[in-house]
C-alpha cells in the first residue's frame, strides 16, 4: 500500500458509500423540519453522526432547550466515549496529542468497527484518509437529499438503508466464526437489544444500545478473558 | 440566531464525548478483566445497534430479511467489506420486485 492515508481512504469507501444513503435520508429530513440545505449541511460536517443529529433536528424543530439538546446528544453519543477508550489502546506512537485532537472528531461507528478491525497499530494518517472519504460522503449526501429531495427512485434508496448494517455483519461474522467468546457476546448483545426492543421499550434506543452492549461485554469479559497473545493475535 | 446556538451545543457535546477519552486517556490499561471488556466492546455494540435495527432498514421486512440472509452468508465466506455491504442491498433491492 503506497502510503497510510490512501489505506484509510481505501478502507473508508464501503464506510462513504453508506453514508451517502444515510446522509441522503437525514437531508430530505432536516429540510422537511424547516431547516435550510446550509444549515443541514453544516450539522452533518461538524456532528458526523446519524442518530444523534437526526434527534437534534427533532429538538430544533421543537424548540427544546439547550439542556435537553445536551442531554439527548449526551446519551445518544455517550457510545463514542467506549469507541474511543478502546481505540486508545490501539494508537501508534505516531499518535500525539495534536493529532488525537483531530481525529477524534471522526470517531464513528462504522470508522470505528472498521479501525478496531486493523490487526496493526493505527496511525493518523489511515484515520483521516478514511474520515476524509467519509466526511466527503456523508456532507454531499445530506447536500444532495437536502437540496433535490428525492433524486433516488424510492426502490433504490430504501434498499440502501441497509448498507451500513450490511457492512456491520461483515465485521462481526468471521471473528464469531472463528471464537466461540465473540459469538456468545455478539449474540448475547443481540438478544439484549431484542429485549429493549419489544420487551422493555420505556428505555431510548441510545441508552438501550449501551446496556446492552456494555452488558454482552461483562458477560464475555467474565467467561473468556482474553490473554495477551490471544489480543494480539486477534 | 437561536439555531447557530443549537448547532454549536450539538457539535460541542458530541466532539468533547469523542476526543476527552481519546486524547486523556495515555495509559495503557493492565487490568485483564478492564482489557477483556474493551476487546469485546467493538463486537457487541455493532451486534446491538445491527438486530433488530437492519429489520426495519429497507421498509420492508421481507427485502431486509433476504438482504441480511445474504449479508450473514457473504460474511461467513470471508468477503470484503464492501462486497457484503453492497450484496445485502442489491439483494434487498431485486427481492423488492416479488413482492
Amino acid at each position: 500500500m503506497k502510503s497510510y492515508f490512501a489505506k484509510g481512504m481505501y478502507d473508508g469507501i464501503p464506510i462513504a458509500l453508506g453514508y451517502i444513503s444515510v446522509s441522503f435520508g437525514f437531508g430530505i429530513m432536516a429540510v422537511h423540519s424547516g431547516l435550510s440545505v446550509l444549515a443541514a449541511s453544516i450539522i452533518s460536517a461538524t456532528n458526523l453522526t446519524s442518530a444523534g443529529q437526526a434527534a437534534g433536528v427533532d429538538i430544533i424543530e421543537a424548540s427544546g432547550t439547550i439542556v435537553e439538546m445536551i442531554m439527548v446528544q449526551f446519551v445518544i453519543n455517550l457510545r463514542y466515549s467506549l469507541m474511543a477508550l478502546s481505540l486508545s489502546q490501539k494508537l501508534d506512537s505516531s499518535f500525539t496529542a495534536p493529532h488525537r485532537f483531530a481525529a477524534s472528531y471522526g470517531i464513528t461507528d462504522e470508522i470505528f468497527a472498521v479501525c478496531s478491525a486493523q490487526k496493526e497499530r493505527l496511525r493518523p494518517a489511515y484515520m483521516y484518509g478514511m474520515i476524509f472519504v467519509a466526511f466527503a460522503g456523508w456532507v454531499s449526501g445530506t447536500a444532495m437529499g437536502a437540496a433535490a429531495g428525492q433524486l433516488l427512485p424510492s426502490a433504490v434508496s430504501s434498499a440502501m438503508g441497509i448498507v451500513l448494517y450490511g457492512m456491520f455483519i461483515a465485521i462481526i461474522i468471521p471473528p464469531a466464526r472463528k471464537q466461540l467468546s465473540v459469538l456468545i457476546v455478539v449474540l448475547s448483545a443481540a438478544g439484549l437489544s431484542i429485549l429493549f426492543r419489544y420487551v422493555i421499550t420505556s428505555v431510548s434506543d441510545g441508552f438501550a444500545i449501551i446496556i446492552s452492549a456494555i452488558a454482552a461485554s461483562v458477560i464475555g469479559a467474565l467467561l473468556f478473558p482474553i490473554k495477551e497473545e490471544e489480543e494480539a493475535a486477534g | 440566531m437561536k439555531l447557530m446556538i443549537y448547532i454549536i451545543v450539538m457539535a460541542g457535546v458530541t466532539y468533547l464525548i469523542r476526543m476527552l477519552p481519546f486524547a486523556f486517556f495515555r495509559r495503557k490499561i493492565n487490568s485483564q478483566f478492564f482489557r477483556s471488556l474493551l476487546y469485546y466492546i467493538p463486537y457487541a455494540v455493532l451486534s446491538a445497534m445491527t438486530i433488530p435495527a437492519i429489520f426495519y432498514s429497507t421498509g420492508s421486512y421481507i427485502t431486509a430479511a433476504v438482504g441480511t440472509v445474504a449479508a450473514v452468508a457473504l460474511a461467513y465466506f470471508g468477503l470484503p467489506l464492501i462486497a457484503v455491504a453492497l450484496a445485502a442491498a442489491a439483494s434487498a433491492f431485486a427481492a423488492g420486485f416479488f413482492i
